[in-house]
């Protein structure tokens, strides 16, 4: 077996040294009744290497693959050209095949890198400080509410109806077990997005706003006035950041009074991946830090007075604090925060105002042409690179009937809100700077036919 | 001071014990780097768009005003940084990472070349169903193997990391407790567990009571049977235990809280020891979640992304979460989600994620299950096994090995700091093995052993790499045992000397400021 060193004569001389007559005599505490008799149950023998990738070729060959045809799903994860050099980076087996960096003295590579990224975060969310990453956007939303409750000591959160549903989901899910109490609404096709509902159902029992921005239907409105609503009462205002490439356009949540900014960081340097692995993002007011889930990295000195990097304020953590930590959070997503981060260094401040405005423009043209179509009109006022059409059919048939011409033409909202009957001829259109003119027509083309 | 030409931060003051130094910080191999803060050249970016079309835009008046601060780089300058990083990390690639408890074994290249597939890597998660087949068969393959190797009855694909899949199991259990109407209140937990098991039981809203150790390092049965009760929801076991003990008394400990009417949550970190040797069905385990990262090699990425799917017993399965994969007798394949799940999985007891969990980490790690197949994956127990117990026989005179005496260790070794002198520690010890080129142990964990040393070579590691690293260790241990206080000022050779963790904690730095703002800060 190709990934196990030890040859025959190696196991003998050190079952020798060991004084075990057999391999089986090291396993002696395992009660006999307890040992699987004969081999796993219908597992073949090992197999080569190339008959491993046979396989698994065989398997993505039944995917159809975004980058194969017109494509246009956002929704929480976006396709963007990610530079070939991103992957050679995150491919560095120093970075790959290294733990978290619990020996700071051999790990500075991951530190640094920890530490760059936490300030381009911060700076990019408009926060103070920003931790290393969690699992992905839906579970940093969740930690931030938990995090909102600690401070204020109060168990309301209003969830504006322009965050991601799956997001809300998750927050349901455990808003069950915590008791807190969430108040949440199904998103309408219009162009406003519900903020007078965020400030009138503000009291002082309230914790936390929530809100998306961009939202769901892609959105983009002032939040200033919520946080204001917020901070007048002692609530936060938490913002949610499910395209972070959007922030190369539009003013930051936190220069908006946002108190904690979450995100998802896929749509920088990670890629589709089907949903997964993906990066959370998480900023918030250095007072707050202490209350913050997850790896810090920070700067400090060595003995010889040299610069370095360690994991920091260890005290809020399970390994730590245990059952009294901020968060049960331990691996988190560091290694796609190093393609995050590569991603966004490779960018800078020039490359992501000059994506920003590529995405903008792109879609602006795709919003003009597609609410051309009879029946079809543009939910949005305004955008950045996604917006939401109403077609004069259902939503849902129309994706799949332009799946039949080889169109990945949108998300419809009957796939996200079940049972929502108002929203079912609503469908969301991403369009990011890999989409062509080509790709343009054949969205239009493709939609004409199937709303006619 | 050496004054640093390119203006960033000193990093290399004179050196007292008059080292050869060198003007530019650079010791050879061991190359310097700045932050990106400190080179940014302003306009610089590595990557290059096509001009954009000149439109009035339609952003709500939101328009960025300010600069955010985000420094560029050409192509060149980014990777020779992100390089010139990697060179200051330690990794599998490199040497023996026998980090107990974290199963550092060799990542094949294989698996990271299957998961880059476009058919896998460029797919969109909410694509139609009828486009993503290929990408549900591979979820639901590897669930059916990792079914097949746990001898459980249901498993949960969506959690992202082991923390993450211990949170969905503690959730099934208590969706199953309230579905009975049955409220309990504390989950128990034995000292010796990781961290994160307190931590997640707190989460999931239990309030978390210790469950003491033997002298020979296990559960204390007669202690745990003694505090079940009505308001004991679940008691959580880690099997093997982070003693590198397996805790034979398993099936009697879930004999009796299930009598109790409770459940067991098993943590699977340590399933390395026993993959296609035991399973964990078979014990009468309830849950347990499985790090793809660890048994099955996706890599740690210097921490994450990880996978943690959480098998279930036949009591708990109906409680999973969704979304799930399910396979219809026309061979197609579907993802239970909301919609659909009020038809065909109505207990379910929420959703963990947005999306399907850790695709990325699925491909690899049933590469890795059908690369081994049924002969590699128990070889792969039996030579965890096997290197630890070699360890551990070959250290055992040099170094107080608690549970020696009671017979083999499973995948890990554990050992103690007993019988250091001059207040040498466990610590300077691992510092000093960083000198000789290896990666540390575990140290100070589990909590039930004094200065605690936890060693995990993994299968991976050939004969010789594990005499060399007995060779260090023993060297360095009779340097310890003699008080040896050279010790201390371990490492010497890393990239850093010890760094000051205190200073970093009083006065935190979490993200870059301009020296001028810096400064002003103080």
């Amino acid at each position: 077996m190709r990934y196990l060193p030890l040859s025959d004569a190696d196991r003998s001389e050190m079952l020798r040294v060991i004084g075990a007559a057999s391999v089986d005599e090291l396993f002696k505490d395992v009660p006999e009744e307890a040992r699987l008799q004969g081999p796993i149950h219908g597992l073949p023998m090992h197999a080569s290497e190339l008959a491993v990738e046979r396989h698994m070729t065989a398997l993505s060959r039944k995917n159809m693959v975004a980058g194969d045809v017109p494509f246009f799903l956002g929704c929480g994860a976006y396709r963007h050209h990610v530079p070939a050099s991103v992957d050679h980076i995150i491919q560095r087996g120093e970075f790959l095949t290294s733990y978290t960096p619990y020996q700071p003295e051999i790990a500075q590579g991951t530190l640094q890198m920890m530490f760059e990224f936490q300030t381009q975060v911060a700076r990019l969310f408009g926060c103070e400080v920003a931790n290393a990453s969690m699992y992905d956007g839906s579970t940093a939303m969740w930690e931030a509410i938990s995090m909102a409750h600690r401070i204020t000591r109060k168990s309301k959160t209003i969830i504006s109806s322009g965050v991601h549903p799956h997001y809300v989901s998750v927050a349901r899910t455990m808003a069950k077990f915590t008791e807190d109490e969430l108040h949440t609404a199904l998103p309408e096709l219009t162009a406003c997005s519900d903020v007078e509902r965020l400030i009138d159902g503000i009291d002082g029992g309230t914790s936390a706003v929530v809100v998306q921005y961009p939202d769901i239907l892609g959105r983009i409105f002032d939040l200033a006035p919520i946080a204001e609503a917020a901070h007048a009462v002692g609530a936060l205002l938490i913002a949610v950041v499910t395209e972070p490439v959007a922030l190369g356009a539009i003013r930051s949540p936190g220069e908006m009074g946002a108190d904690i900014v979450v995100g998802e960081g896929q749509s920088i340097g990670v890629g589709l991946q089907f949903g997964g692995p993906y990066v959370g993002l998480f900023a918030c007011r250095e007072k707050h830090v202490r209350q913050m889930p997850g790896r810090l990295a920070g700067e400090t000195i060595d003995a010889e007075s040299k610069r370095g990097f360690v994991l920091t304020l260890s005290t809020r953590e399970q390994h730590i604090r245990r059952e009294k930590a901020t968060s049960n959070i331990c691996t988190s997503s560091v290694l796609c925060a190093l393609a995050f981060t590569a991603h966004l260094t490779l960018l800078g401040e020039k490359g992501l105002r000059q994506l920003a405005s590529l995405n903008h423009a792109r879609a602006c043209e795709a919003a003009d042409r597609l609410s051309g179509i009879p029946g079809v009109s543009l939910v949005n006022d305004n955008f950045f690179n996604e917006f939401t059409l109403k077609l004069p059919v259902e939503a849902r048939p129309a994706v799949h009937a332009m799946v039949e011409k080889g169109v990945l033409g949108g998300v419809s909202l009957g796939r996200l809100y079940p049972g929502g009957d108002a929203l079912k001829n609503g469908v969301v259109v991403a369009v990011t700077e890999t989409v062509t003119d080509e790709d343009i027509t054949a969205l239009e083309a493709a939609l004409k036919e199937v709303v006619r | 001071m050496t004054v640093n030409p390119s203006g960033w931060r000193p990093t290399t003051p004179a050196n007292e014990q008059g080292e050869a130094q060198t003007v530019t910080g650079n010791l050879a191999l061991m190359l310097e780097e700045p932050l990106i803060f400190e080179m940014d050249g302003g306009e610089t970016t590595g990557v290059d768009f096509a001009d954009v079309r000149n439109v009035a835009t339609r952003l709500g008046n939101l328009e960025r005003s300010r600069p955010i601060g985000l420094p560029g780089l050409s192509e060149p300058e980014a990777v020779r940084h992100y390089t010139r990083l990697s060179r200051q990390n330690y990794a599998i690639d490199l040497g023996l990472f026998p980090l107990g408890s974290c199963t550092m074994k060799h990542n094949p290249r294989l698996n990271e070349k299957v998961a880059r597939l476009p058919g896998f890597a460029d797919v969109h998660p909410l694509q139609p169903q009828e486009t993503v087949q290929g990408a549900l068969e591979v979820v639901n393959e590897l669930a059916f193997w990792l079914l097949e190797l746990t001898g459980m009855y249901g498993v949960a694909m969506s959690p992202k990391a082991g923390a993450h899949g211990e949170l969905c199991g503690l959730l099934c259990i208590r969706a199953a407790l309230e579905a009975r109407g049955d409220k309990r209140e504390v989950v128990l937990v034995p000292e010796s567990a990781h961290g994160t098991n307190p931590a997640t039981a707190a989460f999931a809203g239990y309030r978390v009571e210790n469950i003491p150790a033997t002298d020979a390092g296990r559960v204390n049965l007669a202690a745990l049977k003694s505090r079940l009760a009505p308001d004991v929801a679940a008691v959580m076991i880690t099997n093997p235990n982070t003693c590198g003990l397996f805790e034979p008394d398993m099936k009697a400990i879930s004999d009796a809280v299930h009598a109790a009417g409770g459940f067991v949550y098993c943590d699977g970190a340590n399933f390395n020891a026993i993959v296609g040797k035991v399973r964990p069905g078979d014990l009468g385990i309830d849950a347990m979640h499985i790090n793809l990262h660890k048994t099955f090699s996706t890599p740690h990425g210097g921490g994450g992304p990880g996978s943690g799917p959480v098998v279930l017993s036949e009591a708990l399965s109906p409680y999973g979460p969704l979304p799930f994969v399910a396979k219809y007798p026309d061979g197609s394949y579907k993802i239970v989600e909301e919609e659909t799940a009020v038809d065909e999985h109505p207990s379910a007891f929420g959703r963990m994620v947005a999306f399907h969990g850790q695709m990325g980490m699925f491909t690899r790690a049933l590469a890795y299950i059908l690369s081994h197949g049924a002969d590699g994956l128990k070889q792969v127990a039996e030579d965890s096994v096997l290197n630890a117990n070699y360890i551990l026989r070959s250290l055992e005179d040099v170094l107080d090995a608690p549970f020696a005496k009671s017979g083999p260790c499973m995948h890990e070794a554990i050992f103690s700091d007993r019988g250091f002198e001059g207040g040498v520690s466990t610590i300077d010890l691992a510092k000093a093995l960083i000198d000789e080129g290896f990666h540390p142990m575990t140290m100070y964990f589990p909590l039930v052993v004094h200065g605690a040393m936890l060693v995990e070579p993994t299968e991976t590691e050939s004969k010789a790499s594990l005499d060399q690293f007995i060779m260090a260790v023993r060297s360095i241990a009779q340097r310890a045992k003699s008080g040896d206080q050279s010790l201390k000022a371990a490492p010497v050779h890393a990239p850093r000397r010890r760094l000051d963790e205190t200073l970093a904690a009083r006065k935190p730095v979490l993200t870059f400021r301009e020296p001028e703002a810096a400064q002003a800060a103080e």
